[in-house]
């Protein structure tokens, strides 16, 4: 088990704005067992975020199982041979914690925010739920009750989001980063118990697990508790999940959706892109750099021409999602504003994809863009809750901690030329879902 | 493989008592470094200095918000406050935005039920001219006509969108039978008031917005007294007095109910509540102890142990105090499937007596005093989270020292106290529901059970 710090690499435009006190002090080590661990150190106030991360989310589940990673999540809230069921969150709030989990297509992660003196106290509790679940019959069912209206609140409910998640899965020909996160209803209200315990048994162990620990703490402390109630977990041989391969995408795909319930019609355009994961060399950062070049803020050029120079939309913009284990995404979207009709805001987005394709970005474009997303570093320091989460869906996902170390040096190292080339890459139409949403007069038919 | 013994339970808390004063008393240190700071031009502001991280927070928010909105122009004190950043001084919309990009900066407007606010980040080296950019932006914004149809239609968007939200159509009903019409409270805006503002409308009522008399500040991070105390004169000092707002206590409805509103969705949402106390109403932290237990604390209030723990009903229930200027409320809301609405708010309300009636048992106290106390710190772990307390400290005519005593105060609520304040703020049969979805056996009427009659 070494102790290494790391130290964020300074250079070029960022020495400028940033003095070197700033930059937060991160630390790891790896448990015998095989759990990872990072402490981010932040003294301000005496509270510490304390995180499990579990490599395995919903693009995890075995099929006809949509949703049983989050349920899980939901069960691991109920008890232990040692924490009677339900009182696991009371015995944080009793201590002045705060408590919380949630999943994602590639992670669940399970965290309390506390005094850093009890630290010990829900490394224990976290470390007992990590192989000694206990889930009762009947806590199943009403749990599983719960989680259904979850999904009433999401998803059922909204218009936007049923179409979004039909969206999501004609996008994936066959990977599970297709399906929803919280399941789809028909196989979510089959789910049972030993659905829950397989997947648990199977996934929650020590080496398929990330602790982050930020806040009012000094790596050598968090390490001695982490060896105490953590070291002695047993790991286990780990059967990863194997997730679907998405074959060549040769055929674009729209969808169209009307429903009296919608107030502002939209247009949507995903293309699949390599994630920082999947990307070769800086190839990430550039989409990340593009996006606000196309997007971060009103001066940017879908929002400027959309909305300022011309009356075509209410809100147009651009998202590059890319931490993720598998594919990205690049999207676009935007809501016609007034006359304006669904095909001639598509057509004003393509034309500006094309007129980026053709013409490219300018040198100063692409300096405000890493100006911008440098500065933005430096004010996200100030959260230790989202620093922590930063560093646990990085790690989590499979970034080493070098790569971040030197997110900087490689966000410096993106020329015209790498984000033109991605952009090339990514902007393919055959690789693309194109949605509108809509209106439906109500009483009207078809 | 427990990596626990048996005694993992009681060891804890056998320690409880003594490590909470440990970190009671680190928190003190490292909190009472709240100073007042009074600018040469008489400005005061609380100041929190935080040099670890190059940057500095910044909130100050005015008194009146949405209460300066004459009636029949709901809506346009936000309106007003969206359009700043449209452009001001000598800068467009456009310079605006780069201005503020040039400088690793960012300035926010908006309004509330009875405050406009401005938050402001910046780098701590570009404090002075973000500064600069703020006081053009208060003092000199343009409400030109292009901006004023741009931001229009954006706003008339977000109202058609609330039309279809189950949510806002609860909270528009809501609020709006609580006050009725005669109140700003009551009252709420709409596409045909939107479409009819005018600049003119605009200018009169942000004359009385950005007003000195009316005005909370609150900073934390790396700048110093000497710093900005001058920077405060510049960026205020020629703001107008304000005239005093009127802050009488408004009327609101006693009686319960239940109005049903349908709307075509699998799952209804319910918001539900009666009239409270206001902030400085002595009783109030004994009554928001009591929430914490009735339905304030995530998986651990007694609304949602019945509700959702044992019931599976809903997957969130809570109820809160909502003690706004000029009326104290006491509300709650959950969502639950069509067919066992009726369920859920029986619950509730059973909740609502229970908690009258026999208040709280002496461990549900002392767990209720152990987060509430021990959960204080991780309201100040960020300069964001310690510049927006700051402001809503001095709003609420808190004392400077707040954050050192608040904790005793909390402590030294008794059982009988709790007793007192349920019977005094709980009042099941007068609670006001709303309910937005497709309910089954449930219909609008005088009360709860005759809401759920055959």
């Amino acid at each position: 088990m070494k102790f290494r710090t790391i130290r964020w690499a300074v250079a070029g435009l960022v020495a400028s704005i940033l003095p070197a006190t700033a930059e937060p002090k991160i630390s790891d080590f790896t448990l015998d067992n095989g759990m990872r661990a990072v402490v981010i150190e932040d003294h301000r106030a005496p509270v510490v975020t304390h995180m499990v991360w579990y490599k395995v989310g919903s693009a995890d589940e075995p099929a006809g199982k949509t949703g049983i990673a989050h349920f899980l999540e939901h069960l691991m809230f109920k008890g232990t041979d040692t924490i009677p069921s339900g009182r696991f969150s009371k015995i944080v709030a009793e201590n002045g914690g705060q408590d919380n989990a949630f999943t994602s297509r590639d992670y669940t992660a399970y965290f309390q925010r506390i005094a850093s003196d009890r630290l010990g106290l829900v490394m224990e509790m976290e470390a007992d739920r990590m192989r000694n679940l206990v889930i009762a019959d009947d806590e199943v069912i009403s749990e599983r009750d719960v989680v259904l209206e979850e999904r009433n609140s999401r998803t059922d409910s909204s218009p936007s989001a049923k179409f979004r998640e039909q969206y999501s899965a004609a996008l994936y020909l066959n990977h599970a980063y297709g399906d929803p996160v919280i399941g789809w209803r028909s196989e979510l209200a089959q789910l049972n118990r030993q659905d829950a315990l397989d997947f648990y048994e199977r996934f929650y162990a020590p080496n398929n697990a990330t602790l982050v620990v930020a806040g009012d703490v000094t790596p050598e402390e968090v390490q001695a508790l982490a060896e105490e109630h953590y070291g002695p977990i047993e790991s286990v041989d780990l059967e990863l999940a194997v997730r679907g391969q998405e074959p060549p995408h040769i055929a674009a795909r729209r969808l169209v959706m009307s429903d009296p319930r919608v107030s502002q019609a939209s247009f949507s355009r995903t293309y699949l892109a390599p994630s920082y994961v999947t990307g070769e060399g800086n190839e990430a950062e550039a989409l990340s750099l593009l996006s606000d070049i196309l997007s971060g803020g009103t001066t940017r050029r879908l929002p400027k021409m959309l909305t300022i120079d011309t009356d075509l939309a209410i809100y147009a913009g651009a998202y590059y999602s890319g931490m993720s284990r598998d594919s990205g995404e690049f999207g676009f979207y935007g809501g016609p504003k007034g006359e304006t009709t669904l095909t001639e805001l598509e057509g004003a987005i393509d034309w500006m994809i094309a007129d980026l394709l053709e013409n490219g970005i300018t040198e100063e474009e692409l300096a405000r863009a890493k100006k911008k997303a440098i500065a933005s570093e430096v004010f996200s320091y100030d959260s230790q809750t989202s620093m922590a989460q930063s560093y646990g869906a990085a790690l989590t996902i499979g970034l080493s901690l070098e790569r971040l170390e030197n997110w900087r040096e490689i966000l410096e190292s993106v020329t015209v030329e790498d984000v033109m080339n991605a952009a090339r890459k990514v902007f393919v139409p055959e690789r693309s879902v194109t949605g509108w949403l809509m209106k439906k007069e109500k009483g009207v038919k078809g | 493989m427990s990596t626990l013994n048996a005694g993992f339970l009681s060891v804890c808390l056998a320690f409880l008592p003594l490590t909470i004063t440990a970190a009671q008393a680190k928190e003190t240190q490292s909190q009472s470094r709240i100073q007042e700071v009074v600018s040469p031009g008489g400005i005061t502001a609380w100041l929190v200095e935080e040099r670890s991280i190059p940057i500095v927070s910044f909130n100050v928010e005015f008194e009146g918000g949405s209460m300066l909105d004459p009636e029949g122009k709901e809506g346009i004190a936000g309106f007003a406050a969206a359009l700043i950043e449209e452009g001001a001084g000598d800068m467009d919309s456009q310079e605006w935005a780069a201005a503020l990009e040039e400088l690793s900066s960012s300035i926010s407007f908006g309004t509330g039920r009875d405050s406009f606010s401005v938050g402001m980040s910046s780098l701590s080296e570009n404090v002075e001219p973000t500064f600069a950019l703020m006081h053009t932006a208060l003092t000199a914004p343009h409400f030109d006509a292009v901006s004023i149809e741009r931001v229009r239609e954006q706003l008339l968007s977000n109202l058609r969108s609330a039309e279809n939200d189950p949510g806002s159509i609860a909270s528009k009903r809501w609020y709006g039978d609580m006050f009725g019409k005669e109140s700003r409270l009551g009252r709420s805006s709409t596409q045909e008031i939107v479409k009819a503002f005018t600049r003119d409308d605009i200018l009169e009522v942000y004359a009385k917005m950005p007003a000195r008399g009316a005005m909370t500040i609150g900073v934390v991070g790396d700048i110093n007294a000497a710093t900005l105390g001058p920077l405060l004169d510049k960026t205020f000092g020629d703001l107008s007095e304000g005239e005093p707002l009127n802050k009488s206590p408004v009327k609101t409805r006693e009686n319960g109910g239940v109005v049903v509103i349908e709307e075509d969705v699998p799952q209804s949402t319910v918001m539900f509540g009666h009239s409270s106390i206001l902030r400085k109403d002595p009783d109030f932290i004994p009554a928001y102890v009591m929430n914490y237990v009735l339905g304030g604390g995530g998986l651990t209030s007694r609304l949602t142990d019945e509700v959702r723990e044992k019931n599976g009903l809903a997957y969130s229930v809570y109820s809160y105090l909502n003690p706004i200027e000029y009326a104290g409320l006491y509300m709650g809301g959950v969502a639950t499937q069509n067919s066992r609405v009726g369920k859920s708010l029986e619950l509730i309300k059973q909740e609502w007596a229970r908690m009258a009636e026999g208040g709280l048992t002496a461990e549900e106290l002392d767990g209720a005093k152990r987060y509430l106390t021990g959960a204080w710190a991780l309201r100040f772990d960020s300069n964001a989270k310690i510049a927006r307390f700051l402001v809503s400290a001095q709003s609420a005519d808190l004392p400077i020292d707040y954050i050192d005593t608040r904790n005793d105060l909390v402590d030294a609520v008794t059982l009988d106290d709790i007793s007192r304040v349920a019977k005094r703020l709980l009042r099941p049969d007068d609670l006001f529901i709303v309910v937005v979805g497709k309910p089954e056996n449930l219909k609008s009427a005088d009360s709860l059970e005759a809401a759920m009659a055959e």
